[in-house]
């Protein structure tokens, strides 16, 4: 069985520094993967090179077989990746509908996600949704940056530290409404700081250390203090 | 009563300078490029209806009609095939490159129109005017300064209204994340340049009726422009209105003391809004 979204030996450089080492990471179809690992393990370059934000050789990353490296950001939304980005980044003089609507600039096909959908999906998003997007709190942020991803009705959905600065019950919720995106056979992708919140999300981790893969499996079957082993070193 | 009929004189005036600004706001507001050839396209876009009036004989508003496209595919793959190359992390690359534009458009139109000043003429609506009180308004000014409203008022609306606008925003905003929603930036980028190209052709016949024009008059037409710009801020296209306004008083005032002193006038009060108010006059917010 081929994977939807794959990477072999998947190297990203910045300049002379080389980030990632010949990373192997494959994910199914409706898989949850979480990416773990400690500050510059090279977590956000592996997103950034499957959201087409740095370069990357062709081959080195398949989508459905087929070699999607090294394509330009837009082009990867279009092909089906869309990515929830580090910090949210949202438009700041845009109101949070005119956030969600930026989204659906990628949309290529219909995975059900639409404006209604999200709204479903994040119901605080609908009474705010005429607001400028920075007078939102940090938690209600992150889900507009979700809705907005979800709009392009991504085929893999790419999270990149979503709970960061969030408050744990925000957290709960957020995770929440991703397994509502799971349900929808959505292969979602996530990088994640907080372990006790990958482990829950995912079907199976990969642990990065120093730009390569140093650890994977499905949660179940590794053991807390490998895991722990794996991401501090030692 | 003079003295308000400076003023009106100055409002008005202020109407052509705010077309001069308008393109040239959009284009930093969304690309954060200079366009330091922006005068000299206004003045381009005055030879292209001048030459149309010449070479198949219409008159000036029709030439304004027939122009209107043409700029915009102009603008349009200005900035696909060149502009687009030079916006790479570095701001001084399309300077270097628009103030080639600049000269190159200069020398282009001398040796093809010579160096001899030129107008649009519009028959008799060019000394037209209305008359009420002691004060005496020109049609052509009271028509430029309508269109500059109607020009702002349409920006606006296109801004803040439609799909095309919230791109344009969300470009501005950040350019990244807006490649991350699977737009291609080089096409909002040459699509916004077009709309610029439609502003400056609008404004090109407004200056080619107002007064007569010449190779190189674009560099003054950019400074109206900047000036104009700087004094309302970047936070809104009726900022820019309201900036050509007030440069177009200053000028106005300082004309009536001395005709030596318009220029000037306009001048010192742009330098003042530097000094005392360095983000103009509606800045953008954040």
């Amino acid at each position: 069985m081929t994977a939807l979204l794959e990477t072999c030996g998947l190297d990203v450089f910045y300049g002379d520094f080389q980030a990632l080492f010949g990373v192997d990471v494959a994910a199914e179809e409706g898989e949850t993967v979480a990416i773990i690992g400690a500050n510059g393990a090279g977590k956000s370059s592996f997103m950034a090179a499957l959201s087409g934000l740095t370069h990357s050789r062709a081959e080195q990353i398949l989508l459905e077989g087929s070699p999607v490296g090294g394509m330009t950001a837009f082009d990867m939304v279009k092909r089906g990746i869309s990515l929830v980005p580090e910090g949210r980044r949202l438009f700041p003089s845009l109101s949070v509908e005119e956030n969600l609507l930026m989204g659906a600039h990628g949309r290529t096909t219909d995975r059900g996600w639409s404006l209604d959908a999200v709204y479903a999906l994040f119901p605080v998003l609908k009474e705010r949704r005429h607001q400028p997007a920075p007078s939102l709190s940090g938690g209600q942020q992150q889900m507009v940056a979700i809705g907005r991803a979800l709009m392009a009705n991504p085929r893999v959905l790419l999270c990149d530290e979503i709970s960061l600065g969030l408050a744990p019950p925000v957290i709960r919720d957020v995770y929440a409404a991703l397994g509502e995106v799971r349900r929808r056979a959505t292969t979602v992708i996530i990088v994640e700081q907080d372990l006790g919140a990958a482990l829950k999300a995912s079907d199976r981790i990969y642990c990065f250390m120093e730009g390569r893969v140093c650890l994977s499996g499905k949660p179940s079957d590794l053991s807390r203090d490998a895991i722990r082993r794996a991401y501090f070193g030692g | 009563m003079s003295t308000l009929n400076t003023l009106i004189q100055g409002v008005l005036l202020g109407g052509l300078y705010a077309l001069y600004a308008v393109g040239l706001a959009l284009i930093f507001g969304v690309m954060r490029l200079v366009n330091l050839a922006h005068g000299d396209f206004i003045v381009l876009g005055a030879f292209v209806m001048l030459g149309l009036g010449m070479a198949i004989g219409v008159p000036a508003p029709v030439a304004l009609v027939i122009a209107l496209p043409f700029m915009f595919a102009l603008g349009w793959g200005l900035q696909r095939l060149v502009l687009n190359r030079t916006l790479e992390n570095d701001l001084l690359v399309p300077l270097l490159v628009t103030f080639g534009l600049s000269i190159i458009i200069q020398n282009g139109l001398l040796q093809i129109f010579s160096a001899d000043s030129r107008r649009l003429t519009l028959g008799a609506l060019e000394t037209a005017s209305y008359s009420f009180g002691g004060v005496s308004v020109g049609v052509v000014p009271l028509l430029t300064f309508v269109v500059a409203v109607a020009v702002v008022a349409g920006l606006s609306f296109l801004f803040y209204r439609t799909s095309l606008g919230r791109t344009l925003r969300a470009t501005s905003d950040s350019l990244p994340v807006v490649e991350l929603m699977g737009v291609d930036p080089r096409k909002v980028f040459a699509t916004a340049m077009g709309i610029s190209f439609l502003v400056i052709t609008v404004s090109a016949f407004f200056m080619g009726v107002r007064a007569n024009f010449d190779p190189s008059a674009g560099p003054s037409r950019l400074l109206y422009a900047f000036e104009a710009v700087v004094i309302g801020g970047l936070g809104s296209f009726w900022g820019t209105l309201a900036g050509g306004i007030i440069l177009g008083i200053a000028q106005a005032v300082g004309g009536s003391i001395s005709p030596a002193y318009q220029q000037l006038a306009g001048h010192l009060v742009f330098l003042a809004v530097i000094l005392f108010r360095p983000r103009g006059l509606l800045p953008k917010a954040g």
